[in-house]
């Protein structure tokens, strides 16, 4: 027996050349949509803010359905909560609307909690009915709730948004109305959820947490076998999926500064058309969100005069989408190309691999 | 008495949500697929049912009778083309598949029959009633019960007592196994869809007959079928009408309270079932 043999080393890598470039490329296209209302028209604006919130939305839902396996036909719950509690916050409480905006969220990621227990009861394709009835509970409860305007709903007094923080100085800044300012504060804050909460689910698919769910997607049983919390990862997942639906909500209807049971709660807004952009996109990756929802917006612009006829579409083109090409836009793109602008999987690097094969 | 009159109704209306919920359940044992189009399969079958009627000119119980192989064959035709191709294993493909078909037959109703309320008339026996002392029964009521008791007995004698019964549930034990058995689990399927459908078709009779319907009504028709499959016991044909019954006097007791609370009430009573009965994830160590 002569020397030993020094261990291989090996490290876990994430990240790409093209990943890393393409967060550059983020950062640069941020900092162009930070000042895009300098110089863009206002109706482009308004697109801008549905397109951030819609992949808020297909990003939580994409987290649930995508990564832990938690399929919901009841987001729709957190959205509506998400507005009901700013329009409580401003005109019962006398919150300044963008503070409102900021606690709703977190309100809303409490409440979502004994919402969890009752849920997560039953499981599966069950776990997607329970949550609809819940979502039907909270529509009907709060279309009982006479001082927000029950079932017809209510309208934001427009002295609580024309004092909004901050409002001034923007209409002064670019030299527009208050209710063109007001929008472009709203654009701000819906960008910069947009980036936090794709900033959140990309890092929280990089950490721990990412690593326990793909072992959930790809068997709960031996994940558990190897110490898997499946109940604690997915509730995870559930409480943050409510989060940022409640904070899409809660600008949603700022934005409009009209909510009614109704709206607020529509499976087909909150919960139909997200599913859509999600497995249009492609499920399961963090960039096909944001291309079914541009996708979404610019269909929606185009074609939602066709009324029925637009929906039939959309949900037969969803169909044959999810039974051709169950990854979607983006899960063909990658598989063609192998690129990957959001890369979660862990890749094994060995560091003296050829070292400890000429030792052999 | 008119808390047992109450019960009364409530028991009755649970007939009906028997009936939404038998087809539902049974696709469930036999293939675990839970249809989210099942509501708007309702409501399309009301529609059929009202076009025949005015197309044809045909009486209800007759235009029932030609919808029920109708409703089958489309129940098995939609199997055969498209959910027999959902069924992949991931849980997440026929809960999107019967999901977008949900939107589509909600909006190609709408383009056919517009938003507008719709009813089923059987004449006379709607406002006819059996008065029993104190109690007033309606015969639309007991009737839809009486049928909801009638189908779900068939559809119990058809699973225990039959060579098709017998395949469906080996079928449902095991579709893999089946094969051996020279059994196509795929025919199987879409015979237990046919069968649900027959079920879909029966209930669209009963809601049209009982209350109005538009082309949106078919959600909150799931909803009700399937809170009473899970009230009354996963997999169980009975179960289906114990729930039925459950979630039907839970409404009408909320409704006597308050007319708002009568599906709040349903809604409620069904949340707290499945509380009480902790089913998978949260089972003790």
């Amino acid at each position: 027996m002569s020397e030993t043999v020094p261990a291989p080393t090996a490290r876990t890598v994430i990240g790409t050349p093209i990943s890393r470039a393409a967060m550059a490329g983020f950062a640069i296209l941020v900092i162009g949509l930070v000042a895009a209302p300098a110089f863009v028209e206002r109706s482009l604006v308004a697109d801008l803010v549905l397109v951030f919130l819609m992949i808020t939305l297909a990003q939580c839902w994409n987290l649930l359905a995508g990564y832990a396996g938690l399929i919901s036909v009841g987001q729709q719950a957190f959205v509506g909560l998400g507005g009901y509690c700013l329009f409580a916050l401003i005109i019962l409480a006398g919150v300044d609307p963008l503070v409102a905006v900021l606690l709703t969220p977190l309100i809303v990621a409490v409440a979502s909690v004994p919402i969890g227990f009752v849920v997560f009861r039953l499981q599966g394709a069950y776990f997607a009915v329970v949550t609809w009835v819940v979502a039907e509970v909270l529509r009907l409860l709060l279309a009982q709730w006479q001082a927000l305007g029950g079932g017809t709903g209510n309208s934001l007094p427009r002295t609580a948004t024309s004092e909004m923080f901050a409002l001034e100085w923007v209409s002064e800044s670019f030299g527009v109305r208050s209710a063109a300012g007001r929008e472009i504060i709203i654009y701000w804050v819906a960008l910069a959820a947009v980036v936090v909460v794709i900033a959140l689910a990309y890092a929280m698919l990089r950490s721990r947490l990412g690593l326990a769910l793909s072992a959930i997607r790809d068997g709960e049983m031996p994940a558990e076998s190897v110490g898997v919390n499946i109940l604690r990862n997915k509730f995870i997942v559930y409480i943050f999926a409510a989060f940022g639906a409640s904070l899409a909500g809660a600008l949603y209807f700022l934005h409009v500064s009209r909510i009614s049971p109704d709206a607020a709660f529509s499976v087909l807004d909150w919960t139909a058309y997200v599913i859509f952009i999600v497995v249009i996109g492609g499920i399961g990756t963090i960039e096909g969100p944001i291309i079914g929802a541009i996708l979404f917006v610019v269909l929606q612009s185009q074609f939602a005069v066709y009324g029925p006829w637009y929906l039939i579409a959309l949900g037969a083109f969803g169909i044959v989408i999810i039974l051709v090409a169950p990854r979607g836009i983006w899960g063909l793109f990658s598989q063609a190309t192998g690129i990957q602008l959001f890369p979660t999987r862990r890749r094994l690097v060995l560091d003296n691999a050829r070292t400890s094969n000429q030792g052999e | 008495m008119s808390a047992v009159n109450t019960i009364v109704q409530g028991i009755l209306l649970g007939g009906l949500y028997a009936l939404y919920a038998a087809g539902l359940s049974l696709i469930f044992g036999v293939m675990r697929l839970v249809n989210l189009a099942h509501g708007d399969f309702i409501v399309l079958a009301a529609f059929v049912l009202l076009g025949l009627g005015t197309a044809l000119g045909l009486p209800l119980p007759f235009a029932l009778i030609i919808a029920v192989p109708f409703m089958f064959a489309l129940g098995w035709a939609l199997q055969r083309t498209i959910l027999n191709r959902a069924l992949t294993g991931d849980l997440l493909v026929p809960l999107l598949v019967t999901f977008g078909l949900s939107i589509i037959i909600q909006n190609g109703l709408l383009l056919a029959f517009s938003a507008d309320s719709r009813r089923l008339s059987l004449g006379e026996l709607e406002t006819a009633s059996l008065d029993l002392g104190a109690l007033s029964i309606g015969v639309v009521p007991l009737l839809t019960f009486v049928v909801a008791l009638a189908a779900i007995a068939g559809l119990s004698a058809l699973f225990y007592r039959t060579p098709l019964g017998r395949t469906l549930r080996a079928t449902s034990d095991s579709a893999e196994i089946v094969q051996i058995m020279g059994v196509n689990p795929r025919a199987v399927f879409a015979i237990a869809m046919g069968l649900s459908f027959i079920f879909i078709a029966l209930a669209a009779f009963f809601m049209g007959v009982r209350a109005n319907f538009d082309p949106s009504a078919g959600p909150a028709r799931l909803l009700y079928g399937f809170e009473a499959v899970v009230i009354g016991g996963l997999g169980s044909i009975w179960g289906t009408l114990v729930g039925g019954i459950i979630l039907g006097i839970a409404q009408t007791i909320g409704g006597s309270i308050n007319p708002a609370w009568q599906t709040l009430a349903g809604h409620v009573v069904f949340l707290a079932v499945i509380l009480i009965r902790p089913t998978g994830l949260f089972r003790r160590q």
